[in-house]
């Protein structure tokens, strides 16, 4: 029973990774995890989303400015990048550089465009973030860092 | 690893060393949280001793207040309270310390700022932790070299080569009377110097390394030849192929300089002086080469550049040198700094210290610097040099006045040079004061206040403005300290080099009734870091105090600034003094600082012309960390003899100012 949660867990954690929502930076984060530290990569998650939750609200204000201030928005944009590929978070970290790509040309539709994707990228990062560490907490402590195969 | 854990103990604090990596003491600065967390996980598990900061105020703080305590920052680029290679700066200037720069941003142009700024790495975010696992090789990497570079330095550095170099010029050149006085205070002033310079040097918790006169030269030339624009750490670095010279050493030390340059840009609107020095980004630098021959021409052509101007030149130059005064720069950086410029700086050094403006840094080479024949020939540089730091200030036509007053003192012309540049200001107070034995007022000229004395005691010197301006725009090092003197007032001149080195070093902790030191003020330089500039206010030129300069310089200041001169100009050549603390022992009848074309402060200005054509002005040990680059010395040097005579060639800008050797000194 337990090699199946643990296969299960396993298996999820693969599907987030051929899904292209985490990256390599994941695993990293999961080496941390020690005895010490056992939830270390949950903490991570947790605190990135609280963070991350207002440099969106900014951003999302600031697209609402006229005219857009794209310095700032790259600037937001910028942070909002830095801690999502920090957590692994592959999908949205190309959505957040093509926003800057947008910024940087001047592209105030392509922005407004590419932030609605990443506003859903990152809502359906998390969600499936939530999933796993619930799973991964039934599952026990000991759930050692494995490359998806 | 396998690195030796001794000499990795001791800059490790205790207890590490024998794990080393392991305890290596990391500074975290990230504002993002995420980031900060996670790294910090990660140096731990790389078993560092890990500090984490979200701002970089409060790291800088956290640096300043424990010196030692850290061995390596790792910082992000973009945050909100400071920039991160503004963080960058500060470190490398205060601390020098390896700084690593990260951030999510993989642009070339920022990867390539960090470099230029002087980051001993870049990583990209995200960070993985086989990249934090290697970062002890740059702290093992600077320390070596840093110890390294010490030691070369030490060795070659002024203090070292002046001391060694000190009896077989005494020899040679013991022909004046104050020579002897000179001489022995010299020498007092050399192992002052040295036993001080060991102190901060010989310590290997954080090896600096020592900015001697010719290792600025090497830098200055190096940044010439690359052009501002080109200027890069990396590619100085190679030109200079100095060993155990690090990049990171060139990059404090253009960022120093780039600073200095900003300073005295705003202060004296040299473009010359201070440009090469200010960094490939200055635009003054470009000015700065190319003012340093055909200004100084243009200037001695025009006559505009008395003697006088000269010393003021250079006086500038020399308080650009120090200009650093908003800068916290440690006095070992100051030495540094200077170290190139200083050598001719010295002397004006005292003075130009005060001067926060480059300028004093030339003044305070030359009177520090200058032993006691080149003081006397300094004092009548001096009086000129007054003037020319009159003249200086209003940055007017340099190398009128100094080049008239090179006759007598020949020598210096390359200090005003640069004096002029930056240290237009301060050499007139340089010189003023320790021309004060002739005419100075008493009063020592801070930098700023050089101006004033100059003017006042400097009668004589009437075109300081012009003189100044010269050296300001050479940006060339100058070494200030021996022209200034050295030209016309000659004696004056050198009592105001005296002076002004003891005034310098009583700020910033020279001995003061040692003249011309030039060990004084190499002296100076090393220890303090503190800006040449916040010396130079008012307190550099003690006039008074330097009263037993004046004395040694009032005895036949003709005779003595001839005979600097004159051993300048033999030395000419000898670009190569080690220029390390008083190249320019005004006593020294070290001939060889002086000499150097540029230098040639020669107070006929065909005498110094044709010497200093011939010569290349010697590196002025004179106050190798004194004079800041800013002021290509050489430059001004050969701006400054140019002009003198039409020509003269670009003086290797050392102004060696320590030789000079009144025997030399055309009378």
């Amino acid at each position: 029973m337990e090699r199946n949660l643990h296969r299960q867990l396993a298996n999820m954690k693969k599907s987030l990774f051929d899904q292209g929502y985490l990256d390599e930076q994941f695993i990293q984060l999961e080496e941390l995890q020690d005895a010490a530290n056992p939830n270390f990569v949950e903490e991570v998650v947790t605190m990135y989303y609280r963070d991350s939750a207002r440099l969106i609200q900014n951003i999302d204000h600031a697209l609402e400015k006229n005219p857009l201030d794209f310095a700032k928005l790259d600037n937001y944009m910028h942070q909002f990048k830095g801690s999502s590929c920090s957590i692994g978070a592959k999908k949205l970290k190309n959505e957040c550089t093509q926003f800057k790509e947008y910024c940087e040309t001047g592209n105030g539709e392509g922005c407004k465009r590419t932030f609605q994707q990443v506003k859903k990228e990152y809502a359906a990062l998390k969600k499936k973030l939530e999933h796993y560490f619930q799973f991964a907490r039934q599952v026990g402590p000991v759930e050692k860092a494995c490359r998806p195969k | 690893m396998s690195v030796p854990s001794s000499s990795l103990s001791r800059k490790s604090g205790d207890g590490v060393s024998d794990q080393f990596p392991a305890g290596l003491r990391v500074l975290v600065v990230d504002d993002d949280p995420i980031c900060l967390l996670i790294l910090e996980k990660m140096l731990k598990k790389c078993l560092y001793e890990v500090t984490k900061c979200n701002r970089a105020e409060l790291a800088l703080n956290y640096l300043r207040e424990n010196k030692n305590g850290y061995d390596i920052v790792i910082s992000d680029v973009h945050m909100p309270d400071m920039d991160g290679f503004k963080l960058l700066e500060h470190v490398g200037l205060e601390m020098d310390l390896p700084v690593i720069m990260m951030s999510a941003d993989d642009g070339k142009k920022v990867v390539m700022k960090g470099i230029t700024h002087g980051a001993v790495d870049y990583l990209i975010k995200p960070v993985r932790i086989e990249a934090l696992k290697n970062i002890w090789q740059h702290v093992v990497r600077k320390n070596k070299d840093e110890y390294k570079g010490k030691d070369c330095e030490q060795t070659g550095s002024v203090e070292d080569g002046e001391q060694q170099q000190k009896p077989p010029e005494d020899a040679e050149y013991s022909s004046s009377a104050n020579e002897g006085n000179w001489k022995n205070s010299k020498k007092r002033k050399d192992e002052e110097d040295e036993a001080e310079e060991r102190d901060d040097t010989s310590s290997l918790k954080k090896p600096r390394v020592v900015w001697s006169v010719e290792l600025h030269q090497q830098f200055v030339t190096a940044v010439n030849h690359l052009g501002l624009d080109k200027a890069v750490p990396k590619k100085i670095l190679e030109l200079m192929n100095v060993p155990g010279l690090t990049r990171e050493n060139v990059a404090s030390h253009l960022q120093y300089r780039l600073y200095l340059r900003r300073l005295s840009g705003v202060s004296q609107h040299q473009n010359g002086l201070n440009n090469a020095f200010m960094g490939p980004t200055d635009a003054t630098f470009g000015s700065m080469s190319s003012f340093n021959g055909i200004e100084l021409q243009a200037l001695a052509s025009s006559g505009q550049l008395p003697p006088q101007s000269l010393a003021i030149i250079q006086a500038a130059a020399l308080g650009r040198a120090t200009n650093k005064s908003p800068v916290p720069v440690p006095l070992v950086d100051q030495r540094n700094l200077f170290s190139f410029e200083s050598p001719k700086l010295r002397f004006g050094e005292d003075s130009l210290l005060n001067n926060n403006s480059k300028q004093i840094n030339l003044l305070h080479g030359i009177p520090t610097n200058m032993e006691p024949k080149q003081l006397a020939t300094l004092h009548q540089s001096a009086q000129s040099l007054g003037n020319l730091n009159m003249q200086l200030q209003s940055q007017s036509s340099q190398s009128g006045s100094l080049l008239t007053q090179r006759p007598q003192s020949q020598p210096r012309t390359p200090l005003l040079n640069e004096i002029n540049g930056s240290h237009v200001s301060t050499l007139p107070s340089s010189l003023g004061q320790p021309i004060m034995s002739q005419a100075l007022p008493s009063s020592v000229l801070p930098r700023n206040g050089i101006e004033n004395v100059r003017g006042g005691t400097f009668g004589s010197v009437s075109q300081p403005s012009s003189a100044l301006d010269f050296s300001v725009n050479h940006g060339t090092e100058f070494p200030g300290n021996s022209f200034p003197l050295m030209s016309n007032s000659g004696i004056p001149i050198l009592t105001s080099k005296g002076m002004l080195q003891e005034e310098v070093k009583s700020e910033m902790k020279v001995p003061r009734g040692y003249l011309p030191n030039y060990d004084t003020f190499d002296e100076l330089n090393q220890n303090r870091t503190q800006d040449w500039g916040v010396q130079t206010d008012g307190s550099t030129f003690d006039v008074s105090q330097h009263s037993n300069l004046q004395g040694s310089l009032d005895v036949s200041p003709s005779i003595l600034v001839q005979q600097g001169f004159s051993s300048n100009l033999k030395s000419e050549q000898s670009r190569n003094i080690p220029v390390s603390k008083a190249t320019f022992a005004v006593g020294d009848s070290r001939a060889g600082n002086i000499s150097n074309p540029s230098q040639q402060l020669n107070s006929s200005p065909a005498d110094i012309s044709q010497r200093i054509k011939a010569e290349r002005l010697p590196n002025m040990g004179f106050q190798n960390t004194f004079f800041p680059e800013q002021f290509g010395q050489d430059d001004l040097m050969s701006a400054l003899l140019k002009q003198q005579q039409e020509g003269t060639g670009a003086v290797e800008s050392e102004f060696g100012f320590d030789g000079y050797h009144l025997d030399n000194l055309p009378v």
